[in-house]
């Protein structure tokens, strides 16, 4: 290797490192910004909501890593995300009163999946076998499931009538009353409504949800076989065939994963707001494919992981909260995260040049 | 001419091969024999049809006529997974690397070792594909620094030298290079004929495709020279001069 070109290689590894911790600091920066300058922003209270927040976009977006990293953009998890909701939604107002509601969300999220797997399985087989690309065959499903979505719902939202979702859409792990103390899962019994004021949760479930999803996506990508050929398949997809990867079986399934995330991320739409909306996901192309790319995947394919979409993800939330803390006009966020994506696009960019050199 | 004199078994032996396309006959009833430790130079013009003929014997085409024996077996092969399961492994020119991953993980690609976490949780043997890689490193006498570097951050030779070790790995009974020093400045294409040597000295044949009569004069223990689809020439680079090969190879006489 001669000095040239160990220059290169220096100074394309400085500008990796800053394409990897651009995003961390960036994060740290604005916690901190907002934690100075915006009151009731560091508490408890407030950062659990960005967390609770976050949730369905964390979720849908763990789809679209997979998807980026090989090579691809899935533009339909958004709509599949709202038919998905719609689905489940009609799914759990059709049951019987008495059934339990652990039942109830499992036969929703059991339908909205279904439903969203078909679309998976038709993005992937348009993608792995039909040669589609992913831009157009996702572009499409993009607009049959929104279609799809409007037209079941009358284009109306359901409101789902089964008590005590909201509960489990809202609810936490432990509760924290000054005067009764701690309690599991339940607030305290016998507390006026006045005095629920000074109650405070902790672990909402849907965190709770976001976090093991997180930790499961996380270890597939980083540690198994299949997480091994999602990256091969977008550095090189001619060679991870010649290597004998089955690599369109491979595609259809990171396209289902995808579907399979939004499914999930209908779900806790439904118990959050109690109801299903086909418009539900709407804002989450813009935000699904920032959080990624802020994470450090590259548009290319090839790169980035489950970690730096959390904190793509984190960056969007902590803005959009501070914005409103702040008294900012929320629509601003929208303006923000689509400069943050061109920049962080533009550092993508800039390594890979570097790396061709 | 025929400069066959060994007396061992050949590795490879290929009889009456013919590919077709359309009306064209890219390969015309080419047989070859290749033995243990030999290195083969495959000399021609462009279009002369030695990236067919090689594809025939690596799985890629199946042949139009003629045969193909492995260590005295005949063989056929559906494709070119086919033909590396059976040892004949083939370094492409553009090597077919996933420059976003490590060496150890090309070394591995689509056959990775696992371990079970916890007794289910199946995940890739990372510790063991670094051994492993190591020693076939090691073996092939090739020195990269860190082996967690994506391809993408290393020198031409030494993306070379991976798919070399790939290929040496998985216990090749003939490793086949097309062009391997096309891209490559002068200090790595040295470090390419040392591979070839060090593949020799272990008893593995090489077939080499080249244009360059350095490297062909550099490795090659025989030379097969092709034009316009047939074999002209199968000669002991020892007994002839870059200008033998040229004439051979445009039908001068
Ligand atoms: N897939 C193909 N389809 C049609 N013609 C081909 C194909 N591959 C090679 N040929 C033709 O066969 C002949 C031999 O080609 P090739 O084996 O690539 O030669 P070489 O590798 O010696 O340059 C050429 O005339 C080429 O145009
Ligand atoms: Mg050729």
């Amino acid at each position: 290797m001669g000095v040239d070109s160990h220059q290169t290689y220096s100074r394309h590894a400085w500008l990796d490192t800053i394409s990897r911790i651009w995003a961390w600091l960036f994060l740290l920066a604005m916690v901190l910004f907002f934690s100075l300058a915006g009151e009731g922003f560091f508490t408890a209270f407030n950062l659990q909501a960005i967390l609770a927040n976050m949730a369905i976009l964390t979720i849908i977006a763990m789809g679209q890593t997979y998807v980026i990293i090989s090579g691809g953009i899935d533009l339909s998890a958004g709509w599949v995300m709202g038919m998905a909701a719609v689905i489940s939604a009609t799914v759990m107002n059709s049951l019987p009163e008495t059934t339990p509601v652990w039942l109830v969300v499992l036969s929703g999220l059991g339908v909205g999946l279904a439903a969203a797997w078909i679309a998976g399985l038709v993005n992937g087989i348009l993608i792995a076998r039909l040669n589609v690309p992913p831009f157009i065959a996702t572009l499409g499903m993009f607009g049959i499931a929104r279609g799809i979505g409007f037209l079941l719902s009358g284009g109306m939202p359901v409101p789902i009538y089964v008590k005590g979702l909201g509960f489990l859409g809202n609810g936490f792990l432990l509760y924290y009353h000054p005067t009764v103390g701690w309690s599991f899962l339940t607030p305290p019994a016998g507390l006026a409504q006045a005095d629920l004021r000074n109650l405070t949760g902790y672990f909402p479930f849907v965190v709770i949800v976001m976090l093991v999803l997180l930790l499961i996506a996380h270890l597939v990508l980083s540690r198994t076989q299949f997480g091994l050929h999602t990256y091969a398949i977008g550095g090189n997809k001619e060679a991870a065939m010649r290597a004998g990867i089955p690599v369109a079986r491979r595609l259809v399934t990171i396209y289902m994963l995808s579907a399979t995330f939004a499914a999930i991320a209908g779900l806790v739409y439904n118990v959050r707001f109690t109801n299903g909306a086909a418009n539900a996901g709407e804002a989450m192309l813009l935000d699904t494919v920032a959080a990624v790319v802020i994470g450090g995947a590259s548009l290319f394919g090839g790169a980035g992981t489950v970690i730096g979409t959390l904190i793509g993800a984190l960056i969007i939330s902590v803005l959009a909260n501070g914005l409103v803390i702040m008294r900012v006009n929320p629509f601003w966020q929208f303006i923000a995260v689509g400069i943050v994506i061109i920049i962080a696009v533009l550092i993508d960019q800039a390594r890979a040049q570097f790396a061709q050199e | 001419m025929d400069a066959q004199t060994t007396t061992h078994e050949p590795v490879l032996r290929a009889t009456g091969l013919v590919k077709r396309f359309g009306g064209l006959t890219a390969v015309n009833d080419v047989s070859l024999d290749i033995h243990p430790g030999e290195v083969v130079a495959l000399a021609g013009d462009n279009g002369a049809g030695k990236s067919t003929l090689i594809k025939m014997i690596s799985g890629v085409y199946r042949p139009d006529g003629g045969h193909i024996y492995l260590e005295g077996k005949e063989i056929t092969m559906a494709s070119p997974l086919e033909a590396r399961a059976l040892g004949i492994e083939t370094i492409y020119q553009d090597l077919a690397l996933c420059e976003n991953l490590d060496a150890t993980v090309n070394i591995f690609l689509g056959r990775e070792p696992t371990k079970r976490l916890f007794g289910i949780f199946k995940q890739v043997d990372r510790g063991h594909m670094l051994a492993e890689s190591n020693k076939v490193l090691e073996r092939l006498d090739i020195k990269i620094p860190n082996l967690r570097r994506p391809i993408r951050q290393m020198s031409g030779g030494q993306r070379q030298a991976v798919a070399i070790a790939r290929a040496v790995y998985w216990n090749a009974r003939l490793v086949i290079m097309d062009e391997p020093t096309a891209a490559l400045g002068v200090p790595e294409q040295r470090k390419v004929h040392e591979l070839v040597k060090t593949l020799k000295s272990q008893n593995v044949p090489v077939i080499i495709i080249s244009h360059n009569m350095q490297d062909i004069f550099a490795v090659a223990d025989r030379i097969i020279v092709m034009r316009r689809g047939q074999k002209v020439g199968d000669v002991r680079a020892a007994e002839v001069t870059d200008d033998d090969l040229v004439s051979l190879m445009v039908g001068a006489t």
